[in-house]
């Protein structure tokens, strides 16, 4: 029978000052200052780039909104809101507002939907792992391309000489050639729904982790409870995807709200200003009009309304942890 | 670079990106362009930003550049090459910023704007003080009876007819008038095809000035007064206007007018869907390469009912200014007049299938190829015209015209009150 011998422990012994004690006390508020200032250390190249990148822009962003014709002029006086007064009696600005949320509360709710419906069919234990596999490449093939090739792709799509009204004309669904993204009264839809195209995998694969996560024995529970499938998906599945919803749902309506590109690139906020959202028209003041100080005031305005989304967010993830 | 230069080019980068971050995602282009510097040996270096590079075949503009270089030496050129937006966003950025290139491709539609801010030099001074003959030129665009701008090339836009398409629907020539033109696309419209093609994206809005207004220039009329915006009680602009409206409410317009770009147009031409569009000249060798088969030609904007005056034809330009903090102006000049010179801009004129800047250069495509000389003989039967060039700024103006038109087509509010409603925004804009 082998035995673990260890070496007798030593008592433990105080140190023994190498000076005086008045060095002794320095070295260990040297030494305790220090311990202090390890984190820092660590966080500071991460603070100084949040510094460049985040706080000194947003800073100058706010300046610049409380100054008159900044950038192009060479000497911008102090105007106070006048800037802010500008955007808020600008009925575009409004017509922007009430788009940007039509489309976004229209995009997260259906991104949750559609991948919420998707996610389950990939979980589901009624389909082979070679077709679970094969369905998780062509649900996720939308998230693959970048936003400049979503909006060429479905222009050409949407275009009134397009596959799409071809096959719904084919199918007698409708009569010729229908300009989704041309006319004002179907091109918010039309780019609502591409934005759901493009969108919907990140909800979908979120939420597949999530149902992975939940563990068999709770259904197993639940059927011994005499729960059917919907009971089993209300009482079992919600609840404990709730927390992946919550968070996805917030950020999803954070990004959406800044979408620009896609709707820049499909219809560039028009027919008249039937696309109009406030990413676009903040674009238009400061690169087609040059009025940089407007602009910022907008841009400080979209800030703010992100921020009290970034509120309810940052308080979802610590009520969670 | 000096570091004041950096300064101040960290300032505008930052601003853009900051308006990005809090705004908007669009991505701003800003860097690269600083001011030109003199190397050892007392060697200039001009940085020369602009989007005619990849525009044109492969190096041959570097060669250009070099043979500059040959005939004036100690000076070298850096070019500066982007996309035509992102060149623009470059040139914003460099003139907040006080760090633009020191020669600027420039489009007439910014001048305005730069001229206003100080970014860009009077070059009517600086050719006084070099002592440039500028009898030469075919054009300068002015701010307050000052060149800041000076077209290095021109892109004419022309009607393009499909002539296969025309002689089905039994049209025989090319409309020349605004009633023929109006018969013939009724007579072209059916079966899928349209007789006419508009593209009004407000994107990128010069539909309004190269689709829009050309009807307009090419009768003679003008949309401005005295340098101020003009379009009400103005019987030519309501004329041109509501004969476009006629043209919209008689279904001759092919659909997807309101986000249809210059490229989709061009593109509805080339595939054989429409009768007739004003396009630019630079899109002839295009078209003919995407569809060899088509069978099309090259006329002058039908003008009004008996009207005999010269017509004019919208247009493009390559334009070429100095900036204002450049070390280097009188170099930089040497550069510009290197590129307006007689033998350098028939050549520049012929690889990039445009008509030249300085009146005495003819372009080698103009003797070779049919088409083009026909569109020669156009541009010179007429005038070129574009009453956007030198506008305070010009796109948005153009979107705002391009808003309240789209309004008068879609039958919200009528044409007068489309046109009173541009001109309140262009007077709040002036």
């Amino acid at each position: 029978m082998s035995q673990i011998t260890s070496p007798p422990r030593k008592a433990r012994q105080a140190p023994v000052p190498a000076a005086g004690p008045d060095d002794g006390a320095r070295a260990r508020r040297v030494s305790r200052l220090k311990r202090r200032l390890t984190p820092y250390g660590f966080l500071t190249p991460t603070g100084i780039l949040l510094v460049i990148l985040m706080v000194t822009p947003i800073i100058m962003v706010i300046t610049y909104s409380l100054l008159d014709g900044v950038i192009t002029n060479k000497n911008p006086a102090f105007i106070g809101f006048e800037n802010y007064a500008e955007v808020l009696t600008d009925p575009v600005f409004f017509k922007a507002v009430r788009n940007t949320l039509v489309f976004t509360l229209t995009s997260v709710v259906v991104h949750f939907g559609i991948g919420l419906g998707f996610a389950l069919m990939l979980n589901s234990p009624l389909l082979g792992d070679r077709i679970k596999g094969l369905f998780r490449v062509i649900y996720i093939l939308p998230w693959l391309f970048t936003v400049a090739i979503v909006a060429v792709l479905w222009r050409l799509l949407l275009s009134p000489n397009g596959v799409i009204n071809y096959l719904l004309g084919a199918t007698g669904l409708t009569e010729g050639q229908t300009e989704w993204l041309a006319n004002p009264s179907t091109a918010l839809a039309a780019v609502t729904f591409i934005n759901i195209w493009s969108g919907y995998p990140f909800f979908m694969i979120s939420l597949l982790a999530g149902l992975q996560g939940i563990p068999r024995e709770l259904y197993e529970a639940a059927r011994v409870d005499g729960a059917g499938a919907w009971a089993q998906f209300r009482h079992v599945t919600l609840p404990q995807l709730r927390p992946i919803i919550i968070s996805m749902a917030l950020l999803d309506f954070i990004w959406t709200t800044q979408q620009f590109a896609l709707i820049w690139m499909t219809t560039g906020g028009g027919p008249i200003d039937a696309t109009e959202v406030l990413s676009t028209f903040t674009y238009k003041l400061a690169f087609t009009r040059y009025d940089f100080s407007v602009a910022s005031a907008s841009a400080v305005l979209v800030l703010l309304m992100s921020m009290v989304l970034a509120f309810f967010y940052v308080r979802h993830q610590k009520s969670r942890d | 670079m000096s570091k004041g230069a950096n300064v101040g080019r960290f300032i505008a980068v930052s601003g853009a990106a900051a308006l990005a971050l809090t705004g908007c995602s669009g991505t701003a282009d800003t860097g690269g362009a600083t001011d030109g510097g003199t190397g050892d040996g007392g060697e200039v270096t001009l940085e020369f930003s602009q989007w005619w590079e990849p525009e044109l075949p492969e190096g041959a503009f570097r060669e250009l550049m070099d043979q500059f270089e040959e005939e004036n030496p100690g000076i070298k050129v850096e070019l500066l090459s982007g996309p035509y937006a992102s060149t623009k966003e470059q040139v914003v950025a460099g003139a907040a910023a006080g760090t633009m290139s020191d020669v600027v491709g420039l489009d007439g539609a910014w001048v305005s704007d730069f001229a206003q801010q100080g970014a860009i030099a009077d070059l009517t001074a600086l050719m006084e003080e070099v002592g440039y003959d500028d009898s030469g030129l075919a054009s300068q665009v002015q701010v307050d009876d000052a060149t800041y701008m000076i077209p290095v090339v021109n892109f004419v836009y022309p009607m393009f007819t499909n002539d296969a398409l025309l002689a089905e629907a039994g049209v025989d020539a090319p409309p020349t008038t605004r009633d023929e033109f109006a018969d013939a696309a009724a007579a072209v419209t059916g079966d899928g095809a349209y007789g006419w093609v508009l593209p009004l994206s407000l994107e990128a809005p010069n539909g309004i000035q190269n689709d829009v207004m050309s009807w307009v220039w090419a009768s003679g009329g003008s949309m401005l007064d005295g340098g101020q915006p003009a379009l009400v009680d103005n019987p030519e602009v309501s004329s041109a206007m509501e004969f476009i409206q006629g043209l919209w409410d008689d279904g001759v317009v092919a659909p997807g007018a309101f986000t249809m770009k210059e490229q989709d147009k061009v593109e509805e031409f080339t595939n054989g869907r429409v009768g007739m569009m004003i396009d630019s000249l630079a899109h002839v060798n295009l078209i003919r390469e995407q569809n060899p088969d088509l069978d099309f030609s090259i006329s002058a904007i039908p003008a009004e009912e008996g009207y005999e005056g010269e017509r004019g034809i919208p247009y493009a330009s390559w334009g070429i200014g100095v900036a204002e903090n450049s070390e280097n102006k009188e170099e930089a000049f040497k550069l510009v007049e290197f590129l307006m010179s007689e033998e350098v801009n028939s050549e520049l004129s012929s690889i990039a299938n445009a008509f030249p800047g300085n009146v005495d250069s003819v372009p080698d495509f103009v003797e070779e190829d049919e088409l083009f000389g026909t569109a020669f003989e156009i541009y010179q039967s007429g005038f070129p015209a574009n009453e956007f060039t030198g506008l305070p700024v010009a796109e948005q103006l153009m979107r705002d015209f391009g808003e309240e038109f789209q309004r008068a087509l879609d039958g919200q509010q009528s044409m007068e009150e489309a046109l009173a409603a541009a001109q309140a925004t262009w007077e709040e804009e002036f």
